[in-house]
């Protein structure tokens, strides 16, 4: 019986990391996202602003 | 998260439970093995989503090569890297049947090694995939790799059906009289089977598109960021 629910641990524990590490990557990129954008936004403004 | 995406992960998280209570409760208990071969049901869902995965990833590879879309490639690195995760997990769970089964917790026999290499050679499509950094180059060199790779699937499959090994074959004759831990599957085994191997497919399907949906954005805003720079 050990090694059955050893199994059936391992199964949904190596699924749950995995789904957790690709939520943790998934914020990752959000953030590098909002941060380009936070560099980018700046950069617009001054464009609208008629410094071209 | 639209509205279809929340029916497939919903009725995936439903049949993985469903196949859970059916492997404890629905299937019978074996009479030689006992409990432990309900490890079985999992270890089949695993190793076929595996499988499929890579045969997902060959797919992907020979369309990029005809047609240089990156979606290919990045459909093929997904598929690679959520197929080696099941393969992983179906290797683990093979060896937690055999210590009691066949008293050891690795034997090279001709599945297990052949199992070994599929395993070997797909870990190394991610490594070296890492070691290129020209994308298209690096792209390309993935797509040949992955498609002479896939041979591995077949030649592990068969395996167990043409060489002499103690893997037991449940579905379909085995050649091997070294078979240990071979059963017969009943009604309501071949159901729990069953029920395991689509939850399990549908959980890689889950998997593959949030891995593919990150290999996306991700390469998205690399090349955001290197045209910016």
């Amino acid at each position: 019986m050990g090694y059955l629910v050893a199994a059936y641990l391992m199964f949904w524990g190596v699924t749950f990391l995995y789904l957790l590490s690709l939520l943790r990557r998934q914020r990752a990129l959000e953030e590098r996202l909002a941060r380009m954008q936070a560099r980018l936004d700046p950069a617009h403004r001054e464009g609208d602003d008629g410094s071209e | 998260m639209r509205t279809w995406e929340r029916i497939w992960i919903g009725a995936t998280i439903a049949l993985m439970a469903l196949a859970t209570l059916a492997v404890f409760l629905y299937a019978p208990r074996e009479a030689k093995m006992g409990d432990v071969q309900r490890i079985f049901y999992f270890h089949v869902g695993t190793a076929w989503s595996g499988f499929l995965a890579f045969a997902v990833a060959l797919v992907g590879s020979v369309l990029y090569l005809r047609t240089r879309s990156p979606r290919w490639d990045q459909l093929s690195h997904a598929a690679v890297e959520v197929g080696l995760v099941l393969l992983t997990m179906a290797i683990v769970a093979g060896s937690l049947w055999a210590r009691p089964v066949w008293n050891t917790w690795w034997t090279w026999d001709p599945r297990l090694t052949t199992t070994t290499i599929t395993w070997v050679v797909y870990l190394a499509y991610l490594l070296l995939r890492g070691a290129v950094e020209n994308p298209e180059v690096r792209a390309r060199f993935a797509a040949v790799y992955a498609t002479v790779a896939f041979v591995t699937v077949p030649i592990t499959y068969l395996s167990a059906r043409l060489l002499r090994t103690i893997h037991p074959i449940v579905l379909g004759p085995s050649v091997s009289a070294e078979a240990q831990g071979q059963f017969g599957l009943t009604p309501r085994m071949a159901h729990t089977m069953a029920l395991s191997v689509v939850a399990w497919t549908l959980l890689f399907s889950v998997l593959l598109w949030m891995r593919y949906r990150i290999q996306r954005a991700q390469e998205a805003l690399e090349a955001m960021e290197a045209a910016g720079e």
